[in-house]
C-alpha cells in the first residue's frame, strides 16, 4: 500500500510536470488555429513553420547566441572560478558577494542597465550588444558552478604535480581541468539554457533586425500565439530528449565497459 | 578528457561555420521595419526584396508601449513602424516622425476617405492607415437570448461568471465610460470614477480579465459573453458558428493601426518605397486576407469575399457608428487611469 501511494505521488508529480509539453506537442497537430477546436490531424504547422523566414531567422539568432555567449561565459567564468578560489579570505568573500548580486538582480533591472550602458557607450543595438549582454549574466552562472568542485579538490593534487616538475600552467591543464570538468560542463549547459531562456534581457538590449525566439513569442500575444511556435517547442523538446537519452546511453555504456 | 575535447572542438567548428554563413556581405540598401507580431503575410516581404532589391530587416512588438520605448531609447534604427492612433499622436506630439512625401506614396489614394485626416494626425502628414477595427461584443447564441445592443448586458446578473473583459486599462474603463455614456477619452475625473465603480460592482460577474486567451475561451463555449476586437469577432465566428458580433448602440472605440517613418530613420526614400508597396492593391489584399482585420484600402476590399463584406462584425457602415471614439493620447492624464484601473483589479 504505501508503496502503491509512493509511486501514485511520483506519476502526480510527473504528470504535472510533462501534461502541459504533451498538450502542446497535441496541439501541434491540430488543423485549427485554435485550442477551442480539434478540426482534425494536419503536418501543415510544421510545413510552415520551416518557410517563415521570421522564426527561421530567430532560431538561427537564439542558437547562435546561446552557444556563443555559454562559451564564452564558460571560459571566463572558469578563469574566474580559479582566482577567486585563490583569493585570501576578505577579498574572496568581496568578490563572491559581488558575483552573486547579478544572479539575485532581477531581469529587468539587468536588462534596462545594459540597454542604458550600450547607447551611453554609443554601441549600436544588435547582435554584438545582445551577445554582451547575455555573456555578462551568464558568467555568474558559470562560476558558482565550476567553484563547489573547486573546494572539493585536494589541494595537494596540484601541489604534486609541481613536485613531479610540471610547470603551473601544465599542472592545470592536466590535473585541475580534468578534475573540475564536471562543474564546467554544468556552467556550459546552465549559461546555454539560460540564454535560451531569457526575454528580458534580450528584448532591452537588442536593436533592428535581430530578434531572439523568446521576442517571437511575445510579439505574438496581441493575436495569438501561432500553432507554429507549437510546433518548434516541440522539435526543440524532441531534440533535448533524444540528445538525453544518448548522452545517458553512452555514459551507461562506459561505465559498463569500467 | 577526451570526450569533452571533441565536444568542444566540433562546437568551435560549428560556430566557425555559422559565422561565415553570417557574415556573407550584402551590398544591398537595408529597411528595418517594425510590426505588430503575426501582422503580416510574409510573402508580401520577400516580394518586396525582389522587386526593389532592398533588404527587409523584420521585426515584431506585443505593444505600443513596448515600441515606443524602444524607439524613445535610440539604439534601435527602424525606418517603418505600425503604431496605433493614440501613439501616433503622441509621437507627433514628441517630434519622433518624419513627414510623409506623399509623391513617393500614389497608391495613398485607395485609402478610403473616412480614415483619412482623422483626429491622431488631422492633416495626413505623417502616417498611412494599414488595419481598422472596433471593440465590441461577441456572444454565444446558444447560451444568450435576448438580442445584444448596449453594453449594459455585461452587467447582468444573468450572466453572472459567464463574462470576459479585455485585460486591457484603456478598453475595459473605456467599456465603463461608453455603458455610463461618457466619452471614452474623459479627463473628468467623477467621470472616472463612477467607471471605477461601475467595474467594481461588476467584477462578481467576471469570469476573467483575459487577454488574446479570449479567441480560445469563446471558441470552445467557456463563457456567454466576451469584450473582443472586431477583427478576431471574424475569426472567432469562423471557427464557431454560434458566436454574433455585436457594436453597442452607445457606441465604442474606433482604432487604427498605421504606418509611420520615425526620425531614426537613415533610409527615408525606401520607407516611403515600402509603404506605397503595402498599398498596392494586390498586396494590401494579401495582407488583408492573412490578417483578417479590417482594411481601409478601397481596392483590396473589392477582392474579398463578399460575404465578408457583408459582415457587420468586419465592416459596419461607418456613417451609422455614432459616438465611436478614437482613442488619444492622454499624456500626464494616463496616470488617473492607471490608478483607476489598479483599484479596479486590487479590489
Amino acid at each position: 500500500m504505501k508503496r502503491f501511494l509512493a509511486r501514485g505521488y511520483a506519476a502526480l508529480i510527473y504528470l504535472f510536470l510533462y501534461a502541459p509539453i504533451l498538450i502542446l506537442i497535441v496541439f501541434s497537430f491540430n488543423a485549427s488555429k485554435s485550442r477551442g477546436n480539434w478540426a482534425g490531424f494536419t503536418l501543415n504547422w510544421y510545413l510552415e513553420l520551416f518557410q517563415d523566414r521570421q522564426i527561421m531567422k530567430a532560431l538561427y539568432y537564439t542558437m547562435v547566441i546561446a552557444v556563443l555567449s555559454a562559451i564564452i561565459a564558460t571560459v571566463i567564468g572558469t578563469a574566474a572560478a580559479i582566482g577567486i578560489h585563490n583569493m585570501k579570505r576578505l577579498k574572496k568573500t568581496i568578490v563572491m558577494n559581488l558575483t552573486y548580486i547579478p544572479v539575485v538582480n532581477p531581469d529587468i533591472v539587468t536588462g534596462l542597465s545594459l540597454m542604458l550602458l550600450f547607447i551611453f557607450t554609443n554601441l549600436q543595438l544588435g547582435f554584438v550588444s545582445l551577445l554582451l549582454a547575455h555573456i555578462t549574466f551568464n558568467i555568474p552562472y558559470v562560476i558558482l558552478s565550476v567553484l563547489p568542485k573547486l573546494k572539493q579538490l585536494d589541494k595537494n593534487l596540484y601541489e604534486a604535480a609541481l613536485d613531479l616538475g610540471a610547470t603551473p600552467l601544465y599542472a592545470y591543464r592536466k590535473v585541475i581541468l580534468p578534475e573540475i570538468m564536471p562543474g564546467i560542463v554544468t556552467g556550459l549547459l546552465l549559461a546555454f539554457t539560460l540564454s535560451v531562456d531569457d526575454f528580458v534581457v534580450s528584448f532591452f538590449t537588442t536593436g533592428s533586425g535581430v530578434s531572439t525566439l523568446s521576442i517571437i513569442v511575445y510579439s505574438m500575444a496581441r493575436r495569438g500565439i501561432n500553432p507554429k511556435i507549437n510546433a518548434l517547442s516541440s522539435l526543440l523538446f524532441l531534440t533535448v530528449l533524444i540528445l538525453l537519452v544518448i548522452v545517458n546511453f553512452r555514459s551507461g555504456e562506459n561505465k559498463n565497459k569500467e | 578528457m577526451k570526450k569533452y575535447n571533441r565536444l568542444i572542438l566540433s562546437l568551435v567548428l560549428l560556430l566557425t561555420v555559422v559565422l561565415l554563413t553570417a557574415c556573407q556581405q550584402d551590398e544591398r540598401v537595408v529597411l528595418n521595419v517594425y510590426n505588430w507580431g503575426d501582422y503580416i503575410d510574409e510573402s508580401v516581404i520577400q516580394e518586396f526584396e525582389e522587386k526593389y532589391n532592398i533588404r527587409v530587416n523584420y521585426d515584431t512588438f506585443s505593444t505600443n508601449e513596448d515600441m515606443y520605448v524602444k524607439i524613445k531609447a535610440g539604439g534601435a534604427d527602424y525606418d517603418v513602424l505600425f503604431p496605433s492612433d493614440y501613439m501616433i499622436e503622441r509621437m507627433i506630439k514628441e517630434d519622433m516622425l518624419h513627414k510623409l512625401d506623399f509623391d513617393n506614396i500614389p497608391n495613398y489614394k485607395y485609402i478610403e476617405g473616412q480614415f483619412k485626416n482623422l483626429e491622431y494626425d488631422p492633416q495626413n502628414e505623417y502616417s498611412v492607415p494599414y488595419m481598422w477595427g472596433t471593440v465590441g461584443i461577441l456572444y454565444n447564441k446558444t447560451m444568450v437570448e435576448e438580442p445584444v445592443t448596449s453594453w449594459q448586458i455585461l452587467w447582468d446578473q444573468k450572466y453572472s461568471k459567464q463574462i470576459l473583459m479585455l485585460d486591457s486599462q484603456r478598453d475595459s474603463i473605456g467599456v465603463a465610460l461608453k455603458m455610463l455614456g461618457y466619452d471614452m477619452n474623459t479627463r473628468d475625473l467623477d467621470e472616472l470614477e463612477a467607471a471605477k465603480q461601475a467595474l467594481i460592482e461588476q467584477k462578481p460577474l467576471v469570469l476573467a480579465y483575459v487577454g488574446d486567451d479570449v479567441k480560445d475561451k469563446m471558441i470552445a463555449g467557456e463563457a456567454a459573453l466576451a469584450v473582443v476586437w472586431s477583427g478576431d469577432a471574424v475569426y472567432m465566428k469562423w471557427e464557431n458558428p454560434d458566436l454574433e458580433y455585436a457594436l453597442p448602440e452607445e457606441g465604442s472605440n474606433l482604432w487604427v493601426d498605421a504606418m509611420v517613418i520615425p526620425k531614426t530613420s537613415k533610409n527615408k526614400a525606401e520607407a516611403e518605397l515600402f509603404i506605397n508597396f503595402m498599398c498596392d492593391p494586390e498586396i494590401a489584399f494579401k495582407n488583408t486576407d492573412y490578417i483578417g482585420y479590417s482594411s481601409p484600402h478601397s481596392e483590396a476590399k473589392k477582392m474579398l469575399d463578399p460575404e465578408l463584406l457583408d459582415d457587420p462584425a468586419a465592416y459596419p457602415d461607418l456613417e451609422g457608428l455614432v459616438n465611436y471614439d478614437i482613442f488619444k493620447d492622454l499624456a500626464d492624464y494616463l496616470k488617473v487611469y492607471d490608478r483607476i484601473w489598479t483599484e479596479v483589479k486590487a479590489h
